[in-house]
């Protein structure tokens, strides 16, 4: 603290800072270090849980409950070799094909409804923007409850239960407000002079929004792409109302099944199923981190 | 840069944007050119075109539903006969005559008003500590972040389960420090506060946010506060909190509302049951319960009202009260 404020004295008169920066370093340097240290720490008991987790699909079954550790006594990949097999007659792959179904689906139809409505809020002076923006941003804050009874009253009557019509029609339609709004704040920060000049030029919306807006979004899209698909990807309660067969359930509801069928006799395989659905989040996360963080503290800050 | 006579013109209306629709498609004259009528008639077709995904989505998958289980809330309804009306029963009910209800209330509030604040302030702290540097930061950012990721799916609920419970992980090494506790997931008592650990557990998200907002509070702030002798303590009061308390509402409603919203670790960690003795009982989990494993549709939309008043009242107290301790930049107060 006072090391600052004599840095800043000096800095005031002039003084080039040789003084003080040579006192600095030592104080600094320690300070460095148990900064670190209680940052490592600090990792180590928040990843924890994942990294039990990837060594718990090694135990055998027989050693949950015996060993709380990280290492495995007897280490095996049985618990792979049975989940491979799939639970209740349906493969795993088939699991895993189902919850891509349904996740890219979802990608595709977030992105182009959610960017439409965005442009819409942000680019178009039309009647009624003011009054349905804050009706989207209402939604933002909704509970789901208030519309999860009738929708699925809706889907039931339609008879599209047990189909992924339920699940992937609602994001062609841009029902998730988080996405409309983060892609409003990206398209109110592009300056508004590319429209203008090619407006003059005589191009309509639709040339403008394609040409222009969707390729500077670009970073916003795939935020959104990168949220769309690992929000889909674990939603639980979606597929537990709307899909019956097991041949349709996607991961997380086929994890439900080992969970319930085996939780006691058979908790290698639970784990490993487990470790296997959290993959393609995990490897997404370390691919697209940046995106990622940084797209949480924009929608943070300019909300 | 150029910038037309009418883009200027335009200005003034377009700095507001979001704000109320006025100016929008309201001719400012009478006296208006007919171009000028016909380029505003131009931007509505052109608006409503690019919104109608998202129109069709609010008016049916939302506001119609919405209205729709308003009704059905006054209502008994399994799915197959008609929904008969029953007034204000369901709400009558659910507050006098099912204890299952007032307790999945209780948990849940016990859930959200301890879990909620324990986790805003420790991703506070732990953002103020990764801002102690600038360099070097990423990988915990990224690596504190992860939880919030993955923290609501299947896999962690399970995960969770095991790391909780008898001879699991958390209980050996309570253990060792001469703590017998002999599983948490059975245990009446400590379920909850399982729970709660795992929602502070997904600090990520709004750790991030704190951070961002971090980094913009101006150096000269906290320098001035030393000349006049502030301690870490008061610059932490008179600096950090006033500058940063935008960032503090907006996490505290969002995450307050999300803590309502739990679902699947609650269903995963009791089977679905709710249990020990309804402890993880949450009011969404019972709502589904309710509604459609025992199909009383009218008496779970009667729930979800009653869950939309809450947060909206919730919303309302903070709006209101953020008058007062909120502070934007460049707002002189």
């Amino acid at each position: 603290m006072s090391t600052i404020e004599v840095d800043r004295a000096a800095f005031l008169e002039g003084q080039i800072e040789p003084q003080p920066r040579r006192r600095r370093p030592k104080r600094k340097t320690v300070n460095t270090v148990i900064w670190f240290v209680v940052l490592l720490a600090l990792t180590a008991i928040i990843l924890y849980p994942l990294v039990w987790l990837v060594f718990s699909t090694f135990k055998p079954s027989s050693e949950f409950g015996q060993n709380p550790g990280l290492i495995p006594e007897n280490p095996t990949i049985d618990n792979y070799l049975k989940v491979f097999d799939g639970i209740a007659g349906t493969p795993l792959w088939r699991f895993f094909g189902n919850s891509l179904l349904i996740a890219v689906s979802a990608v595709i139809g977030i992105l182009a409804s959610s960017a439409l409505a965005a442009y819409a809020f942000a680019r178009i002076k039309f009647k009624g923007v003011g009054v349905l923006f804050a009706a989207m941003i209402g939604t933002l804050l909704l509970p789901f409850h208030v519309i999860i009874i009738p929708q699925y009253i809706m889907f039931q009557k339609l008879e599209l239960v047990d189909t992924y019509v339920p699940l992937i029609l609602p994001k062609f339609l841009a029902t998730e407000a988080f996405f409309v709004f983060l892609m409003v704040q990206f398209i109110r920060n592009i300056p508004r002079d590319m429209d203008e000049a090619a407006r003059i030029d005589g191009a309509g919306h639709t040339r403008i929004f394609f040409s222009i807006i969707l390729p500077l979004i670009r970073p916003a899209l795939i935020t959104s792409a990168i949220f769309a698909f690992i929000w889909t990807w674990n939603d639980f309660l979606g597929p537990l109302l709307y899909v019956n067969s097991p041949e349709k359930y996607p991961l997380p509801i086929a994890l439900r099944l080992y969970n319930d069928a085996t939780s006691t006799s058979d908790y290698g395989a639970t784990v490993a199923v487990s470790f296997l659905a959290l993959l393609p989040i995990l490897i997404f996360f370390i691919v697209f981190q940046r995106f990622l963080v940084d797209g949480v503290a924009t929608q943070g800050l300019k909300g | 840069m150029t910038i037309t006579k009418e883009a200027a013109a335009e200005q003034p209306t377009r700095a507001g944007a979001g704000g109320p629709a006025k100016g929008a498609g309201r001719p400012k004259t009478p006296a208006l050119k007919p171009g000028r009528r016909r380029a505003n008639r131009r931007e509505n077709v052109a608006g409503y075109t690019f919104l109608l995904p998202w129109l069709i989505g609010f008016l049916g998958l939302t506001l119609g539903p919405m209205i729709y289980s308003l009704y059905l809330s006054f209502t008994k309804y399994n799915l197959f006969a008609d929904p008969k009306f029953v007034g204000f029963d369901n709400y009558v009910r659910m507050f006098t005559q099912d204890p299952q209800f007032l307790q999945s209330v209780q948990i849940t509030l016990v859930y959200v008003l301890v879990g909620t604040p324990v986790k805003l302030a420790a991703a506070l702290g732990i953002a103020m500590l990764l801002n102690y540097r600038n360099r070097g930061t990423g990988f915990f950012r990224s690596s504190f972040y992860a939880p919030s990721l993955i923290g609501a799916s299947v896999s962690v609920a399970i995960v969770w389960r095991a790391m909780f419970s008898s001879n699991g992980p958390v209980d050996s090494s309570l253990s060792f420090f001469g703590l017998e506790i002999g599983g948490w997931v059975g245990n009446v008592s400590l379920v909850i506060p399982m729970m709660i650990l795992l929602a502070v557990w997904q600090f990520g998200a709004p750790m991030v946010i704190f951070l961002a907002g971090l980094k913009q509070i101006p150096r000269e702030l906290y320098e001035a506060a030393e000349v006049d002798g502030a301690g870490p303590v008061r610059k932490f009061r008179s600096v950090t909190i006033p500058m940063l308390s935008s960032v503090i509402f907006f996490n505290l409603l969002l995450e307050t509302i999300n803590a309502f919203q739990v679902f699947a670790s609650a269903y995963i960690i009791s089977n679905g049951s709710g249990g020990p003795a309804g402890m993880t009982n949450f009011y969404t989990l019972y709502l589904y319960k309710r509604g459609f494993a025992d199909g009383q549709m009218g008496y779970a939309a009667a729930m979800a009202w009653v869950l939309v008043i809450v947060v909206a009242i919730i919303a309302f107290i903070l709006f209101r009260t953020s008058k007062s301790w909120v502070h934007y930049a460049g707002e002189s107060k």
